[in-house]
């Protein structure tokens, strides 16, 4: 990073002799992660610009084109290169459209419940005593009721729309965050640099701001990173209840829902399309945040 | 001015409580010291003895189940018992300084040196970032820390254990403090990094008249840097005076067993004396003087009753019977 005096060891040489276990460990966490980068770019570029991209209106179709296979299947038209649905949607257009969906959707929720999760976790961890008795007796009630069946009985409450998804889900999934954070904070507010700042006499409020907070985002981030793989299947279960999305929407999860039917009857692009999409998304950002957490951490990241 | 004390503790008792209030720790029990500007003080005592509570009852910072529960703590001519959480705030890190034991562990890892050595001033003087930057270049230069500028910019993990334990040094001197306490903080640090450290903090003291507690179970490190010793046993100060007197002429059996303990270069071969048994549980002390069971000179009197502080010299006073036999 800076110009310090320590010898660079060459980063390769370090992964000679070792067993393959630790071989790969090393290159996961070396290596740039360019491809999982590059999926994501592809996938916010797509989101972004989806009426430039997509072929077709992804919300009508004509039912004349229905379940038609994708282009170099039999029977498939180069017009629909991904193939068509039920009504004869375009599966290409609502993947391109669903993108911006499940990424508004699962990044605002995830940053959402974050947030709130990361706040409550360091106030309960900090604090302790009755906050933290409170907090976490409330996070306890919370994890003791299933997460889908929550989602979908809050989604009763307020109707289903892509706002109100993101707050349901923000609202239900805040606890995960609230409860590794604590016990990330149990550990650092012993820690002697945070005496220093107290011997320092810094107030509460500092202290966790410019001590605490940072010393967890790492976490924060990481759990982020897991939680947007939850978030965005437990959007696409929502939507498949019909409590979610609300239906014309392209969200991927709708389209997998949408596509069960036809699964018997052989329309599998209906059905795979989609749940690659979903599975690429949720591993890309997976091993992003496996490399940010590594490039977070300076004592991870040397020179 | 240098006749009053700056620091004054008179007959300060710190007691941990358990819960449901059956079993009372006498961690610092009725210790009375006083310290002038400019003046070093050190606290030696085994490990229990109460020196770290007994810091922290200055700083203020005790656990919870800790108390002050008797006695005063005067600062510059105020009273600290009787301050708010947030007076003392503006006390700590700007007016009394410490400097805790582990360099390795008191720094934030995710900071730039830089940061953190100006931290402190930018919490109590409200500086701006490029000021309070200025005053960091300085601090490290003040701490002899090689290509300060260079440094600033680094985290802490890039440094060897002395050089941390310097930063530690600058970030408590940097609000220009009058008290500094100094808890150990030499006994992470190898021999010549020790010796460099305790120079520097004596310069440190003699350019802006700090006065200094050092807290340390090393007699020798005592011998070199203070003028005036406190020996901790059982939450008690057992004896006090300058180092000269206490090393020359200790009156306390137990000060004496303590310097008889320091090898010597050049002595010949002898066995070096060890105090036989263990401290005794600050939760039961024994009747009378609490180092009577391990005394090789108690007679009937320190069975029955615990001596009070006995003025020797003015200056130097002990805890104990035989210095009125």
């Amino acid at each position: 990073m800076s110009a310090s005096t320590t010898a660079a060891p060459s980063a390769p040489s370090r992964a000679v002799g070792l067993p393959l276990a630790s071989r790969l460990a090393a290159f996961r966490t070396e290596g740039f992660p360019t491809i999982p980068i590059v999926i994501l770019l592809v996938l916010v570029f797509t989101a972004v610009f989806a009426e430039f991209i997509a072929p077709h209106n992804p919300e009508v179709g004509s039912l004349s084109q229905r379940f038609k296979p994708p282009a170099w299947v039999a029977g498939g038209s180069s017009a629909y290169l991904l193939g068509t649905d039920h009504i004869g949607r375009d599966v290409l257009s609502r993947l391109i459209f669903g993108a911006r969906v499940s990424m508004i959707v699962g990044f605002t929720a995830v940053i959402f419940a974050g947030v709130l999760g990361t706040a409550l976790g360091i106030l309960s961890g900090y604090f302790g005593g009755w906050v933290d008795q409170v907090i976490m007796r409330i996070t306890d009630t919370w994890l003791a009721l299933p997460a889908l069946t929550f989602a979908i009985f809050l989604a009763a409450i307020v109707g289903p729309s892509e706002w109100n998804i993101v707050i349901i889900l923000g609202a239900v999934y805040w606890t995960r965050y609230a409860r590794v954070i604590r016990g990330e904070v149990l550990s650092i507010k012993e820690r002697d640099f945070v005496r220093l700042a107290i011997v320092a006499g810094c107030s509460k409020m500092t202290i966790m701001r410019r001590h605490v907070l940072p010393n967890v985002l790492n976490s924060a981030i990481v759990l982020a990173t897991l939680m947007l793989g939850v978030v965005i299947v437990t959007e696409a279960a929502l939507s498949f209840l019909g409590v979610g999305v609300p239906p014309p929407k392209p969200a991927w999860g709708l389209m997998l829902a949408d596509g069960k039917k036809g699964l018997m009857a052989g329309y599998w692009w209906l059905t795979v399309f989609p749940g690659v999409c979903i599975v690429l998304m949720v591993l890309s950002a997976n091993l992003l945040g496996d490399w940010l957490r590594v490039k977070l951490d300076p004592q991870l990241r040397q020179l | 001015m240098t006749d009053t004390p700056l620091l004054e503790l008179d007959k300060l008792s710190t007691h941990f409580v358990t819960a449901r209030g059956t079993r009372v720790v006498k961690a610092v029990d009725e210790v009375s010291l006083s310290l002038r500007a400019g003046e070093t003080l050190g606290v030696v005592g085994e490990s229990g003895s109460g020196k770290t509570t007994l810091a922290l009852s200055i700083m203020r910072l005790l656990p919870t189940a800790a108390r002050i529960v008797g006695g005063g703590l005067r600062f510059a001519g105020e009273d600290l018992l009787a301050k708010s959480p947030s007076e003392m705030r503006h006390i700590r890190g700007k007016r009394i300084a410490m400097i805790l034991q582990d360099p390795m562990a008191s720094l934030n890892p995710l900071f730039t040196v830089g940061d953190q050595v100006a931290e402190p001033v930018r919490v109590h003087e409200h500086t701006g970032r490029r000021s309070a930057r200025d005053r960091a270049r300085s601090l490290l230069k003040a701490v002899k820390i090689p290509a300060p500028e260079q440094r600033l910019r680094e985290y802490p993990h890039q440094m060897s254990g002395g050089m941390r334990q310097r930063i530690v040094g600058a970030i408590a001197m940097s609000c220009e403090p009058r008290v500094l306490i100094a808890d150990e903080p030499t006994t992470s640090l190898d021999v010549t990094i020790q010796a460099q450290y305790l120079k520097l903090l004596r310069d440190l003291q003699r350019e802006h008249g700090l006065a200094l507690i050092f807290i340390t179970h090393n007699l020798g490190i005592v011998a070199r840097m203070c003028d005036s010793v406190a020996v901790m046993y059982a939450g008690r100060v057992i004896e006090a005076g300058p180092v000269r007197t206490i090393f020359n002429a200790p009156v306390h059996p137990y000060t004496q067993a303590l310097i008889e303990s320091i090898p010597r270069l050049g002595g010949g071969p002898s066995r070096l004396t060890a105090i036989d048994g263990q401290p005794p549980d600050l939760a039961s002390l024994p009747p009378g003087c609490s180092f009577q069971p391990r005394c090789p000179r108690a007679f009937d009197r320190c069975r029955e009753e615990a001596p009070g502080a006995i003025t020797i010299t003015p200056g130097h006073d002990a805890r104990c019977w035989l210095a009125v036999k």
